[in-house]
């Protein structure tokens, strides 16, 4: 299976390699260069300005939006006019760019890791919001029936009955905010920072390192690539149920 | 275990054929329920429902289709507010369900939560009321057996066959030991056989368990199998139609009752009226 999946990712790393090998191309160095310099940079000399800020801008900023998004979908989902009355305002906040808030961040936060986070938490709230009073409004009403003629109080119901029930959604939800919350945290770098991997990337760039830019970019998908892999491998544990009885009821 | 011997704490005599002096467990008096009250589709579901039910009882209600007996059912249950009259628990009216009180719905794979296990599936009604943890434990088992299942705890509901789910969920609902167990056509989603497995199974547990029921189905030859009393409801919007009393022995068995007289001529007897030619 993943051999399957990955030939062809190989294949065109293969090619990456066999056809930029010669390249004399300050642009586009070769592969072969880009590795070497990038075993110089990140193993693991530059991990630690270059990296970590970033992982921990992100994950700081995406607990803070898990946290609230919930915390805040759960209150909306009880309380539909509350709900109601704030729709048109999350709708819009949801659909407005986060990366445009920048400027506005820059002059309240001003240059550093309070920025990444602040931008971070922002972009991430809204999918997670979202996924969750959505998650929660569709609970089975014969869950609820069953809550209610098993005795369980309001707040046990949504611990043990709603969230529960909702979280397949939250999850993805989740996991649309991990996503944006990755863009976010370069671009946030970008504009905003003095270290970080956006910072890193941005400045190899303007000093015309164009080989140091490349080993950046590398870094980025890595990075990319296994978060999204630690997240599915969490959501593979933590929704065990949904995905047992999903295939169960395919096989009926 | 299919059949208990005749020792079975099931009572013999009908109880409910004189209507006894003792208190009801369960009333309803002129009990109504109008669905969308003063919008366009406001709708007249239950116009005019009275009945007793005595503890240790098994009464059955059968209706056309869409005769409201599942309205009729969560209005007596608690789950949603009659309109209009009074249905009264214990003497008490019914504001919501009452601690004593069980519910087994017919789609049991949507009343079990499947993410919790077996076990914690059946704990859950006790932890709300406080049974301590090595109680729990107990009590879960025991319910477990009563209901023919064993080494099951670890199990999601969905690794479950059809009837051993609805066996769950009998079990869940009657660890708590209620006074009333309220049925909602519980068997008509598992095949024929399983039925009737799941029909003595429910008239065995409620001796056990000293547990009066009231049982809705569509299934007029289950109703007169399973109940010391049958309700009629008319067609909609539901009135009491007629109440018919079962003289059938008990211990029931699915051979003998069903092929006794009495089971035929009261099928008979049903049947005419629920599909309208009694009238």
């Amino acid at each position: 299976m993943l051999v399957a999946s990955l030939w062809f990712f190989a294949l065109l790393l293969g090619l990456w390699w066999l056809l930029s090998d010669h390249s004399t191309s300050t642009y586009f160095p070769p592969l072969r260069v880009i590795l070497r310099r990038f075993g110089q940079l990140w193993l693991f000399a530059d991990v630690r300005t270059g990296l970590l800020p970033s992982l921990l801008h992100l994950l700081i900023g995406f607990s803070i939006a898990a946290f609230l998004g919930i915390a805040v979908g759960a209150l909306l989902w009880a309380l539909p006019l509350l709900r109601e009355a704030t729709s048109p305002v999350v709708y819009f906040l949801y659909v407005l760019p986060a990366p445009v808030l920048i400027p506005a961040a820059l002059v309240l936060f001003g240059i550093g890791a309070s920025l990444s986070v602040a931008i971070i938490a922002f972009a991430c709230f809204w999918p997670i919001l979202l996924n969750t009073v959505d998650g929660m409004r569709g609970t089975d009403p014969l869950k609820l029936d069953t809550a209610r003629s098993l005795g369980l109080s309001f707040r046990r119901s949504l611990w043990t009955v709603v969230l529960p029930g909702a979280s397949p959604q939250i999850v993805a939800g989740l996991r649309a905010g991990l996503q944006v919350g990755i863009i976010l945290m370069v671009v946030s770098e970008e504009v905003g920072a003095t270290n970080g991997i956006g910072y890193f990337i941005l400045q190899a760039q303007q000093n015309f390192a164009l080989t140091d830019m490349w080993t950046g970019i590398i870094v980025l998908a890595i990075v990319g690539t296994a978060l999204n892999v630690l997240f599915v491998a969490g959501e593979r544990i933590a929704l065990r149920w949904y995905y047992g009885a999903r295939a169960v009821s395919r096989e009926r | 275990m299919m059949q208990l011997p005749t020792t079975s704490g099931e009572p013999v005599t009908q109880p409910a054929a004189e209507p006894d002096r003792t208190s009801p467990l369960l009333e309803a008096r002129a009990l109504r329920k109008t669905y969308a009250i003063g919008r366009g589709e406001e709708r007249l579901a239950i116009a005019d429902i009275s009945l007793e039910v005595q503890p240790g009882e098994f009464v059955c209600i059968v209706g056309p289709s869409g005769a409201g007996k599942t309205t009729l059912l969560r209005c007596l249950s608690g789950l949603m507010p009659a309109s209009g009259g009074h249905a009264m628990f214990e003497g008490q009216p019914i504001r919501s369900v009452p601690a004593q009180v069980g519910i087994v719905f017919q789609d049991y794979s949507r009343s079990l939560f499947p993410w919790l296990s077996v076990r914690r599936n059946i704990a859950l009604p006790l932890k709300v009321r406080g049974v301590e943890k090595g109680e729990r434990e107990e009590r879960v088992r025991d319910v477990l057996s009563a209901v023919g299942l064993h080494d099951i705890e670890n199990r999601y509901p969905w690794q479950l066959s059809g009837g051993m789910q609805q066996r769950v969920a009998i079990a869940r609902a009657l660890a708590y030991r209620p006074e009333l167990l309220f049925m909602d056509e519980p068997f008509a989603s598992v095949d024929a056989q399983t039925r009737f497995e799941l029909e003595d199974l429910i008239l065995r547990v409620r001796s056990e368990y000293h547990v009066t029921v009231v049982f809705v189905t569509h299934d007029v030859d289950e109703a007169v199998y399973l109940g010391d009393r049958v309700v009629v409801l008319s067609r909609p919007p539901a009135r009491v139609d007629q109440i018919v009393g079962v003289g059938l022995p008990r211990p029931r068995n699915q051979l003998e009752t069903r092929a006794d007289p009495v089971f035929a001529s009261l099928r008979k007897t049903l049947l005419e009226l629920v599909m309208g030619l009694g009238h």
